[in-house]
């Protein structure tokens, strides 16, 4: 069963220019995403940044509105389109999806205790008593593995690691089915990657959580996800089954991605791609598929026609004209 | 961290030290960073003092700052010798008397007769905080011959006791900057917020009106602003007016600094947190968002200030501003603007000193608040 299904989703910003603030052109940040989430299961999506990773995610939370397309959420036994709902019916919807942030930094109020930020959901979402919402908080922090005597502690007592923890007790409060996470460890130090990692993974089984998970540490997106789905300027490339993926890529720019993953054994040399040029520009993309320019396989055809995301085997789609012809390297 | 903080603990009460500073509130922290930064801790002893004088303006004054006195014009101030002849502490001054040189026509004053201090003496009558009657005073001469008088910072050209006056006039110049300051800041809040709030068009238009009026030269627009009071408004009218023109010209900044704030916080992780946990709009703002720059604007108030009565003292002082008989620094400065009263009475000058030490006081108090504002950063 799909939790999620993006359809052809496009978000468009305008650049204004001039005194009149006229709308010049439009920077293309995602340009008809397609791709489903099964429940249970960890999609992640990847990319370099700038490549609309983080914009795909906040327009399924709706904290940025699509200019298009579709976001099919299921909930309670029905499907409903979060992409056309107006920001008033989308209200119960909220509490399904929730987000862990990338920079535990920013994402606590540092006004506010860690009772009243784990609480804040379940105070906005009609749970009005004070002692019921203590258990409850208690609950979630014991889920998180700190302990509950930290509830009166302000988020300037805590470790980048523990902040992290707050932000995913705030973020399960309210039984969510679906957590966007963004990047939720590349701002922690890698010794306390692998304990967040494996606290979401844990928190998974326990609670049958879906996860999109986005992030650009292949290695984090080796351990964590079933499915990988690689965009490259505002387009899906390739989304296939994690093995799949890593032992054999079938979209150059997921080749070249792949290449970069630091492999921890010194006598093997380095075999990286270095892709040629600049990214894309998202507000004047090239023709043809976006990746051409930097393609080492690109033909003639590239250049004009624009490939469209094909499965190529069961589950596995690829938008590349080659596709059947390349034999593309992965990592053991 | 901890311990810089705390200053000096010990071992056994680091643990409990640590968990004071785990539960400390934004302002706790705040004021434990405020309380590290010596000058500007100085500075505010300085303002607290200052704005306890204007409160009891009255009480510290010794004669009417309005008394007229033609024949003790332009006296030297008085010398307070706090002990005795005998060596004892009794404080006293030495009083004087004036006559007329007959060649000269030249006031001369013959300093004559010891007279002792007392405390809480009555003297002219006057209403404290516009409630209580009284005429308790703090200083006063003990058992006055008639003429004799207490001159602490010697007189003007009209015989008025500068001391008196420059009590008063503290009054009079502090309240102009807070009721000109909390008339910004409102104007500030709301129009700044408005303007981060609702983007657009809205926002285009306060933000080119802040704009050209920064863009005039204050001085020919406080002129203009002030040459249009009516001739005939009374002291009370003038003084509430000149707040307005002040203020008026002054929220710009404020609401910049607002407009900042608003759309630098509403892209904070913990703001999309809260939405998307499905806070109102007015819960966010007035939760999350209002407390966090709730400290920058204390910090900006406290800098705006020392304009504001800079602005009072320099419209006054040109005339512009308050009009005797109202007393603030503008006007007693008003009086030391010729030379033939600088060269006879340099005393009057002492006026320039309060203005000068406030406004040094209230910018290292601004910069130690902004510094504390922001115990993460």
């Amino acid at each position: 069963m799909n939790v999620l299904e993006v359809v052809n989703l496009r978000k468009y910003f305008p650049i204004r220019k001039g005194l009149l603030r006229r709308i010049a052109g439009q920077v293309r940040a995602v340009d008809g995403v397609s791709f489903h989430i099964k429940k249970g299961e960890t999609l992640a999506l990847v990319g370099e940044s700038g490549c609309g990773k983080t914009t795909v995610s906040r327009c399924i939370l709706r904290a940025l509105p699509p200019s298009e397309g579709e976001i099919r959420f299921a909930v309670d036994g029905k499907v409903v389109d979060l992409a056309k709902l107006p920001k008033r019916a989308l209200r119960p919807y909220r509490r399904h999806i929730q987000m862990v942030f990338q920079d535990p930094f920013s994402s606590l109020n540092p006004r506010m205790v860690i009772a009243d930020i784990i609480g804040e959901p379940l105070l906005i979402n009609g749970m009005r008593s004070g002692e019921e919402r203590r258990k409850r908080v208690k609950e979630l922090l014991d889920m998180v593995q700190l302990p509950a005597a930290y509830m009166n502690r302000f988020p300037h007592a805590f470790s980048g690691g523990q902040r992290q923890r707050v932000g995913i007790a705030r973020a399960l409060a309210l039984h969510p089915s679906l957590i966007v996470a963004d990047e939720p460890v590349s701002a922690l130090d890698v010794s306390v990657q692998a304990q967040i990692l494996n606290l979401l993974l844990d928190l998974q089984d326990r609670l049958g959580l879906t996860y999109l998970f986005v992030a650009h540490d292949l290695s984090v997106v080796k351990h964590v996800s079933d499915r990988v789905a690689v965009m490259y300027v505002g387009r899906m490339v390739e989304i296939a089954g994690t093995a799949d993926i890593f032992a054999r890529p079938r979209h150059p720019y997921t080749e070249a991605l792949l290449s970069a993953v630091p492999k921890p054994d010194p006598r093997l040399k380095s075999e990286r791609i270095i892709l040629e040029r600049d990214v894309a520009d998202p507000a004047n993309p090239p023709p043809g598929c976006h990746f051409h320019p930097r393609c080492r396989y690109a033909v003639e055809r590239c250049k004009v026609d624009t490939p469209a995301l094909q499965e190529v085997e069961p589950n596995r789609w690829v938008s590349c004209h080659r596709a059947h012809e390349l034999m593309l390297r992965g990592v053991q | 961290m901890i311990a810089r903080l705390f200053g000096r603990t010990s071992r056994a009460d680091s643990a409990s030290a640590e968990e004071r500073f785990a539960v400390a509130s934004q302002l706790q922290l705040t004021w434990w960073r405020f309380r590290r930064h010596k000058l500007a801790l100085a500075s505010g002893v300085i303002v607290i003092l200052f704005y306890l004088v204007a409160a009891f303006a009255d009480f510290l004054a010794v004669n009417d700052p309005q008394d007229t006195d033609s024949r003790r014009s332009f006296a030297p101030p008085q010398v307070i010798s706090l002990f005795d002849d005998d060596g004892s502490f009794r404080p006293y001054v030495t009083v004087i008397r004036a006559r007329r040189d007959p060649r000269t026509f030249r006031m001369v004053f013959d300093q004559s007769s010891k007279v002792y201090l007392t405390m809480f003496t009555p003297g002219y009558n006057y209403t404290l905080f516009g409630l209580f009657e009284t005429n308790i005073h703090l200083l006063g001469l003990k058992d006055p011959q008639p003429g004799d008088g207490l001159y602490l910072l010697g007189t003007d050209r009209l015989g008025r006791d500068l001391w008196s006056r420059m009590m008063v006039a503290t009054r009079v110049s502090l309240t102009i900057g807070l009721a000109g300051v909390i008339i910004s800041l409102f104007l500030g809040i709301l129009l700044g917020g408005i303007s981060a709030i609702y983007g657009g068009v809205v926002d285009m238009a306060i933000q080119r009106t802040i704009e050209i009026i920064r863009s005039m030269p204050t001085i020919p627009l406080w002129m203009g602003l002030a040459a249009a009071l009516p001739s005939d408004w009374s002291v009370m009218q003038i003084y509430f007016a000149i707040t307005v023109i002040i203020a008026l010209l002054a929220w710009t900044d404020l609401a910049r600094v607002v407009r900042g704030k608003f759309l630098s916080l509403r892209e904070e992780d913990f703001v999309t947190a809260a939405e998307l946990a499905g806070a109102g709009q007015l819960r966010i703002i007035f939760r999350h968002m209002l407390p966090s720059f709730l400290s920058h604007i204390i910090a900006a108030t406290s800098l705006a200030l020392p304009a504001m009565i800079i602005s009072e003292t320099s419209l006054s002082f040109l005339g512009l501003g308050l009009r005797p008989p109202a007393i603030s620094w503008g006007i007693l400065l008003q009086d030391a603007q010729n030379i033939e009263a600088l060269a006879l009475a340099p005393w009057l000058l002492m006026a320039a000193v309060p203005v000068i030490v406030i406004i040094l006081a209230f910018n290292f108090l601004g910069d130690g608040l902004r510094d504390a504002a922001d115990p993460y950063g």
